[in-house]
């Protein structure tokens, strides 16, 4: 499976994320840099980092949300190429309007980072698939704004159509009934503040991360 | 032509910045403090002309995150 690594002024897990792909699929990703308007052909997955793209200037992720890449991301999700961003990732696609909500700043204003225990809710989609559903992984957290807000309505439809992936097994940042992750209404795109790719093999203290990639490469590739 | 534009998170929409200065002033000493709320406050110089429809689209686009945030315009007299 071909994959691709978007990078950003101020992506700090692009390599973390890369290293993940690649013992995943075998494969080295392409990295792309924010400035380009066109992404490699026959990829199975374009992955947004985590990290400050812009020094957060204006809200997180705002700033890169609105770089040339991010045209080429959004027309990509559009016909359905898997896309899937995380912590810093996941608040470009909020601001790109693929993904429902916003991501704000932690109900208790600190920065937090430490592994989490996340429920996985919806199993069944590209990126979950390799987990049960109810099952309880722990991934690790670091963000500052990872206070997922949506309206109520918006929350109980997300919720209703099975567009839950992850949520925190106890409050983590003050989120809206404890989202961690979400998918948008086609199931190709997924956002979540934690990190999966820090989680991949026995010596990052757990390999719940793993699995993500694993389904999506199984789903991808098939 | 002079714009300063107001952005402000929608009622409802908790801020813990707003409510950490509260507790700050409280901390103070200082009474009577009912409620905070923190935005921003965004001043720009555009060409003299530029329509309202564009101010607000850039307003839209960039500016304010209309999830949770509202937007105020005023053009500063020069």
């Amino acid at each position: 499976m071909k994959t691709a690594v978007v990078v950003f002024p101020g992506s700090n897990c692009d390599r973390d994320l890369a290293v993940a792909l690649e013992k995943v699929t075998g494969a080295k990703p392409a990295m792309v840099w924010h400035g380009e308007s066109e992404l490699p052909a026959g990829l199975g997955l374009i992955a947004l980092p985590g990290g400050f793209s812009y020094g957060d200037y204006l809200r997180s992720g705002a700033m890169a949300a609105r770089s040339p890449v991010m045209q080429a991301v959004v027309e990509a999700a559009n016909k359905g190429t898997p896309v899937l961003g995380v912590c810093n990732g996941f608040q470009v696609l909020t601001e790109a309007g693929l993904l429902p909500g916003a991501l704000m700043r932690n109900a208790g204003l600190n920065f937090v980072c430490r592994d989490v225990a996340l429920k996985v809710e919806n199993a069944q989609s590209l990126f979950t698939s390799r987990y049960d559903a109810g099952e309880t992984i722990r991934v690790p957290v670091a963000h500052h704004d990872g206070n997922y807000f949506a309206d109520a309505e918006t929350l109980d439809r997300i919720e209703s159509e099975g567009r839950v992936a992850f949520r925190y097994a106890e409050s983590v940042n003050g989120s809206a009934r404890n989202i961690a992750g979400v998918l948008n209404d086609a199931g190709n795109v997924l956002g979540m503040m934690p990190h999966p790719e820090r989680k991949i093999e026995a010596a990052h203290g757990g390999d719940d991360g793993r699995r993500l990639f694993e389904g999506l490469l199984e789903l991808v590739a098939a | 032509m002079k714009l300063r534009i107001f952005v402000t998170l929608k009622p409802g929409v908790l801020d813990p910045q707003g409510k950490a200065i509260h507790k700050a002033l409280d901390g103070l000493g200082f009474a009577g403090v009912n409620d905070v709320r923190a935005g921003k406050l965004i001043e720009m110089d555009v060409a003299d002309g530029t329509d309202d429809a564009a101010i607000d689209a850039m307003c839209r686009k960039l500016i304010a995150n209309t999830v949770i945030e509202n937007f105020r315009i005023e053009k500063v007299a020069a």
